[in-house]
């Protein structure tokens, strides 16, 4: 088990769980669930916000949300 | 159902999921834009009679645009507005039938609201937009099986072209009814959802915990149910390209030099493309003028009508072609998916002056005018990024101020060239980035001033690249357009008519004896005719009512190198910033009362002289000092109507108010006393 933070470019996972409820609400509706397989696509510059593709969606968010996001390696 | 004369259809579904091209295409031209009661979220309707030959029936629909959410748990104003009308059956809007549109290529995500609507009990049917899309990849989904599994019927569509709008059309006169009891569920939302207010904190107190367990039972329910319909999914051949197209658009480099490219080249646009268009609508209305001038009888009303709503109106048509321009781009910016990009790559860098990547589309769109793009400011969770933003969107240069500067700029640069710039467009470059860095720097005193301990989120879609749809485009402009149009055209009409009222006017005794003194043959034959005339038109503008009222202003402005004329102007302009140029027009053809109309505004404001110092006013240290004055002062009713409402209270409205009129005040003295 990882955070979605350690994730390098390019990479895929699969989602386990979120550690906040509040941030998981927002990804939730966005389509990104347990179970759902995540890669990452590139990051902005600075390396934050960091754009991922899950689910056929490209989505986007903050490192600081991505720390919240509990991952396993595929 | 057959009974009812109107049956009511309301859209829902995820953002960029193709409702509004649904809507488009099932309405056409028969829409109207307003507003919900009591908030400023748009509510799009539109009534349309649609024949079925089939069936041999006729029948009045009306189809409303709910806000596009992910779920029935809002987290904005504009989403809580889907809730409020889907959840009340007394809600002037509570529809018959709800199409929930999907987006195909998103078939999970789409379903999660879709399910929601089932279990509120409202007859649905399910619209698979997009579905082109998904031809072209390996994914394919089993229709008749999906609307089996959720008993609902089930539409495959492509709005863009049109394939599938008669299959829905068809499907609205067979509505299934829903046999759920959906009072239970009305209740569960209304238990977990505590309502938004304007800059309201409740958004922090929401129960997600409850809401994450019901977002997770749903999926699985989803889940099982495309178990069924669903074969395999893949990346669809738009989602490659928009990845591939990422590349460019989002690199560390090339990302931001694409930006600036693209706003440069809308900039060069706006101002080359429009040059023609202007001059022939100046002419247009000046044409009119003389027109009205020469074919009514002299007097009052032709004066009126000649010299003041005519001039005044053509200062702000002439704006047209700049403003359709723009709002052109910046709505192909936000149909194509390229914005979201943007807020992207700027988020870290707006981060630190308090503000979120989000705000770009409202500082951007500020340029346009602030009106619409405070209200897009809605889209930033955030609460204090949100104020941030609003507060700071006034002082990105609004297309309101382009008639001021062009009039100003016209009047007092030479047009020469510094190298292979001409000084006119280098200055007027160089105002819209002074409203930028005044934007940004005022972001970063309320930084430090406003206090919150609301947790900030940047957690948004890359919608996939899209073709813009120049329906949807040209749309959007003309409204705009026409707004802007209806709005000016108001506005000047009504202080064209007050202000010409106070400029020929005055209280009697002095004004009255004006014409006595200076018409009398001695002292016309001292002067010569023509400067006796403009002698009294100038000392009755003088003593008129507007001319007590700006000479009144006068001292607070005397430091700013202003005169009393350019004082009424100020105040005039508070409705509006372009109303200026009208009120410069009118008292200027009100001043010199000569017969010949061949002398322009531009001109006779040249000619003009600083009652006191007996110098030309408009010197460069004085029309620069105005020219600042305009690019960070209020001077827009508009705008401070929507700050309220966007606030809900009167607290903001006032302190950007008091902090841009102080600004432009301070700007403006330095300006002037460095040049003068």
């Amino acid at each position: 088990m990882r955070e979605l933070i350690e994730l390098a470019v390019k990479e895929t996972a699969i989602i386990l769980s979120f550690s906040d409820s509040e941030i998981a609400v927002k990804l939730l509706e966005l389509g990104c669930l347990p179970g759902a397989s995540i890669q990452l696509l590139h990051k902005a510059p600075m390396g934050d916000p960091i754009t991922y593709l899950i689910d056929g969606s490209i989505i986007t968010m903050r490192k600081k949300e991505a720390a919240s996001v509990l991952i396993e390696s595929k | 159902m057959e009974t009812k004369e109107i049956i009511s259809v309301a859209l829902v579904g995820n953002p960029n999921c193709g409702k509004s091209t649904l809507f488009n295409a099932l309405t056409g031209l028969n829409q109207q834009t307003g507003n919900f009661p009591g908030v400023t979220v748009e509510k799009k309707i539109g009534k349309v009679r649609i024949h079925d030959q089939q069936l041999q029936r006729k029948q009045t629909f009306n189809f409303i645009d709910l806000p596009g959410t992910y779920s029935l748990f809002p987290k904005s104003l504009d989403e809580q507005e889907t809730l409020k009308v889907l959840t009340n059956a007394r809600n002037p809007d509570y529809p018959d039938i709800v199409v929930a549109v999907a987006d195909a290529s998103n078939l999970k995500r789409s379903l999660l609201l879709c399910f929601q609507l089932k279990e509120l009990g409202l007859p649905i049917v399910l619209v698979l937009n997009m579905i082109d899309l998904l031809q072209r990849s390996s994914l394919s989904i089993d229709c008749a099986k999906l609307s089996e599994v959720l008993q609902i019927p089930v539409i495959e569509m492509n709005a863009r072209d049109k394939k599938g709008i008669g299959a829905l059309k068809k499907q609205l006169f067979q509505p299934n009814t829903s046999h759920v009891d959906g009072s239970k569920y009305t209740a569960l939302l209304q238990s977990v959802n505590k309502p938004l207010l304007p800059l309201d904190k409740n958004l922090e107190k929401q129960p997600n915990y409850i809401q994450e367990k019901e977002m997770l039972r749903l999926y699985s329910l989803i889940e099982s149910a495309l178990k069924e319909a669903l074969i395999e999914e893949k990346k669809t051949q738009a989602l490659a390209w928009s990845i591939r197209l990422d590349n460019y658009f989002t690199h560390p480099v090339w990302g931001f030099l694409i930006f600036l490219g693209i706003l440069f080249f809308i900039f060069q646009s706006i101002f080359s493309w429009s040059e023609k268009p202007m001059e022939w609508i100046d002419l247009l209305f000046s044409n009119a003028g003389d027109w009205v001038n020469a074919t009514l009888p002299a007097g009052a009303f032709n004066d009126l009508l000649s010299q003041g709503i005519i001039p005044g109106l053509g200062g702000i048509f002439m704006f047209i072609p700049q403003i359709a321009i723009l709002f052109t781009f910046i709505a192909i910016l936000e149909d194509t998916g390229y914005m979201a990009r943007v807020s992207y790559i700027m988020d870290r860098m707006l981060r630190g002056f308090g503000i979120n990547g989000k705000s770009i589309i409202p500082l951007i769109s500020g340029v346009a005018c602030a009106v619409p793009a405070i209200m897009s400011a809605r889209t930033i969770k955030n609460q204090k990024e949100r104020l941030i933003t609003i507060f700071i969107t006034p002082l990105m240069s609004c297309s309101a101020r382009l008639p001021v500067y062009t009039l100003l700029i016209s009047a007092a640069v030479p047009d020469q060239n510094w190298g292979p710039f001409n000084i006119k467009g280098v200055l007027l470059m160089s105002l819209y980035l002074i409203g930028f860095i005044a934007a940004l720097g005022t972001a970063l005193i309320l930084k430090w001033v406003i206090k919150s301990r609301e947790k900030s989120y940047f957690i948004m879609e890359l919608p996939v690249y899209r073709k813009p749809q120049w329906g949807v485009v040209a749309f959007t402009m003309y409204d705009k357009v026409k707004i802007f149009v209806m709005n000016a055209g108001k506005i000047i009409i009504a202080i064209s008519v007050v202000l010409w009222l106070l400029s020929s006017y005055g209280p009697s005794g002095k004004f009255d004896g004006i014409e006595q003194k200076y018409n009398s043959t001695s002292y016309i034959e001292k002067v010569g005719k023509q400067q006796a005339e403009n002698k009294i038109a100038s000392e009755k503008l003088r003593n008129s009512y507007a001319g007590i009222m700006g000479r009144a202003i006068e001292p607070a402005i005397a430091p700013l190198g202003f005169d009393w004329k350019i004082g009424i102007a100020l105040v005039t302009s508070f409705a509006a910033r372009e109303v200026f140029v009208g009120t410069m027009a009118t008292m200027y053809s009100a001043g010199s009362n000569s017969d010949e109309n061949s002398i322009t505004l531009k001109e006779s404001m040249m000619k003009d002289v600083n009652e006191r110092t007996g110098k030309p006013l408009f010197t460069l240290a004085t029309v620069m000092s105005l020219i600042l004055f305009y690019a960070f002062a209020m001077q827009c009713m508009s705008t401070i109507a929507v700050v309220f409402r966007e606030t809900g209270s009167w607290k903001w409205p006032i302190i950007q108010l008091v902090y841009m009129t102080a600004l432009a005040w301070i700007a403006a003295f330095i300006a002037y006393n460095l040049l003068k």
